[in-house]
């Protein structure tokens, strides 16, 4: 299942225990999938039309009067056309806006880099007080949409277009915002992933494997507040550390955890992402290992990093 | 006209062959645009496709990027691209992106794609083709649902606010957007009256006949002292049965099996365009 799915599947199970949730989209609900949320609540679905700013201004308003309402489009429309809205009726006035985006990262494909969004995580971290949420399948997904639900206050979530691997069987796997998910130990170097880079960070450790190497795994879900002890823990226990996200290297989930590192246990990294440059048209797998995303390119990194370790 | 219209029915077949190769992409408004793409490359425009950089060229901008198939193909008909890159649509390494641009075909005069951006550029182009005294003039079509976007009502009151007469918007005005109908989704109507109260000429004509768009042209050419916007009543998928008025071929691919419906659907009506 897409993380799309798992978001419009969820949107539905919070509609049914919460009536003051609403949700709002312009003109992509089959994408997004808040389809599902509309066939089931009609009345608390809001079509905005393709007018992303006006969207997200009234969904200021709506929580300024207590409402909570979910706001999707593309990650691309939704966080560039819309960024003032967001700073003006979101961020600064700590309106409870819930910013899902789907269609996320270059993995959508072939509509190429109109529709791809390569900025979005360093947009909604410059946002001060959002949450800023990356999930990595339906699991993981759906708890922290419920979670969102809960939280007073904004956040924003990138869910993406294609399949993604189930990471957690466990349906009830509980997730809090900020704590990181170790889902391998090791001693010789981290892998941090978030979104769909997660599954990568899997596979890229089992090739570790092969050769000796030890990977810790970190599904770091969310970005910000990065979890702190995590990466402190990382750099202590591994000594080397390797970020990888569908995103451009500037401002995304590679800087939220190298400050950490920085701050608090300083020990050398290396960053796995999209450098400087717009992606392409092209299968997701195309590109993913194309622009450097995939198992192989973070096992590159891990040994760079391993040779820069002390 | 004859010739034309015959253009405009290879470009249609172009259209559906490269989607259906593709596996993706957006038939309906490709088609929906087909008549006037046609007209403006092989009648109205001043253009060179040996000169993609001719200062002095008249300006398209595609500003609903998702029909780019459209363009591609009169691109190819007119030389500026191969035909032998007709099946590459939308794969790796292609200069046939998805969506126009402008990295990878340098005739295609802005990288579109995220709606609402076409018409300002435009207007770049025209304001500068005034400030160096140039006599070119610019063309930008844009969708109904692209409509909703307030950066069109933005540029809208500015290019009428400041009588730039050499810029041409185009509506398809082909009723559908992604999710349903436009009018069930965000009403444009009154449309004509909307695009005459920020000081535009308008003129309403009907998109698939020939004669109607030659004329709006002429009519839009010969406008001084004001923008003009030629909105065109068109029908989303048309000229194939099957995808005319159907919101699903907004952004789906026929199948194989489909695409040669459509095509012997096209070549019946180019045999009796005669
Ligand atoms: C800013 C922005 N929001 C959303 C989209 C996604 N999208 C692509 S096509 C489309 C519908 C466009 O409808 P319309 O302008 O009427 O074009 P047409 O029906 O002629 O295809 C949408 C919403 C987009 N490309 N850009």
């Amino acid at each position: 299942m897409a993380t799309r799915d798992a978001y419009g599947k969820a949107l539905v199970e919070l509609g049914r225990v919460n009536p003051n949730v609403l949700v709002l989209d312009a003109d992509l609900s089959k994408s997004t999938k808040t389809n599902l949320f509309a066939k089931e609540f009609p009345g608390r679905f809001i079509e905005c039309g393709i007018a992303e700013a006006n969207m997200v201004g009234i969904a200021g308003g709506l929580a300024a009067a207590g409402k909570i309402p979910f706001v999707s489009s593309f990650a691309c429309f939704l966080m560039n056309k819309a960024f003032d809205q967001l700073r003006i009726a979101v961020a600064y006035p700590k309106w409870n806006v819930k910013v899902v985006t789907t269609h996320g990262g270059i993995s959508i494909g072939e509509d190429g880099p109109s529709q791809q969004s390569v900025e979005d995580y360093a947009l909604a971290c410059a946002l001060p007080g959002f949450v800023v949420t990356s999930p990595a399948d339906e699991t993981s997904t759906r708890a922290l949409v419920l979670r969102a639900a809960e939280h007073v206050g904004p956040v924003y979530m990138r869910t993406g277009r294609p399949r993604v691997p189930i990471i957690y069987p466990d349906k009830n796997e509980l997730f809090e915002f900020g704590r990181a998910k170790r889902l391998l130990d090791g001693g010789d170097v981290t892998l941090i992933g978030c979104g769909v880079t997660v599954a990568e960070c899997l596979k890229a450790a089992e090739a570790l494997a092969q050769s000796g190497i030890r990977a810790r795994v970190l599904d770091m879900h969310t970005l910000k507040p990065v979890d702190r002890e995590a990466v402190a823990a990382a750099a202590r226990d591994t000594g080397a550390i390797v970020c990888v996200e569908e995103h451009l290297l500037d401002g995304g989930l590679g800087s939220q955890v190298a400050r950490a590192a920085a701050e608090l246990a300083p020990v050398p990294m290396e960053f796995v992402g999209i450098i400087d440059t717009y992606a392409e048209s092209g299968t997701p797998d195309e590109l993913l290992e194309k622009y450097g995303l995939t198992a192989p390119h973070i096992v590159r990194a891990a040994e760079r990093v391993l040779r820069r370790k002390k | 006209m004859i010739e034309l219209k015959r253009t405009a029915n290879r470009i249609r077949q172009d259209v559906v062959r490269m989607i259906g190769e593709a596996g993706s992409g957006h038939p309906g408004g490709s088609l929906s645009a087909a008549d006037i793409v046609t007209a403006l490359y092989f009648n109205e425009m001043r253009h060179d496709p040996a000169r993609p950089d001719w200062p002095d060229r008249d300006r398209f901008i595609l500003s609903k990027g998702h029909a780019v198939p459209v363009l591609y193909s009169a691109f190819m008909e007119a030389g500026y691209l191969s035909r032998d890159l007709l099946p590459t649509l939308r794969k790796l390494g292609s200069p046939l992106q998805g969506h126009p641009d402008r990295r990878t075909v340098p005739a295609l005069e802005a990288s579109t794609g995220s709606l609402g951006n076409g018409l300002s550029i435009g207007l770049g182009y025209a304001l500068a083709a005034r400030l160096d005294n140039r006599d070119y003039r610019v063309y930008v079509m844009m969708g109904d649902g692209e409509n909703q976007e307030g950066q069109v009502w933005e540029a809208a009151m500015w290019a009428g606010y400041q009588k730039i007469d050499n810029i041409v918007a185009i509506v398809d005005y082909n009723k559908q957007q992604l999710d349903n109908w436009v009018a069930k989704i965000l009403d444009l109507e009154p449309l004509q009256a909307k695009w005459a109260a920020f000081n535009w000429h308008t003129i309403v004509i009907d998109g698939h006949d020939m004669s109607q768009i030659l004329a709006a042209l002429r009519q839009a050419r010969e406008t001084k002292g004001k923008p003009t916007c030629i909105i065109a009543n068109t029908v989303k998928g048309k000229g194939v049965s099957f995808m005319e008025n159907n919101v699903e071929f907004h952004g789906i691919a026929p199948t194989p099996e489909q695409v040669k419906q459509a095509i012997s659907e096209l070549e019946r009506e180019a045999a009796n365009l005669g």
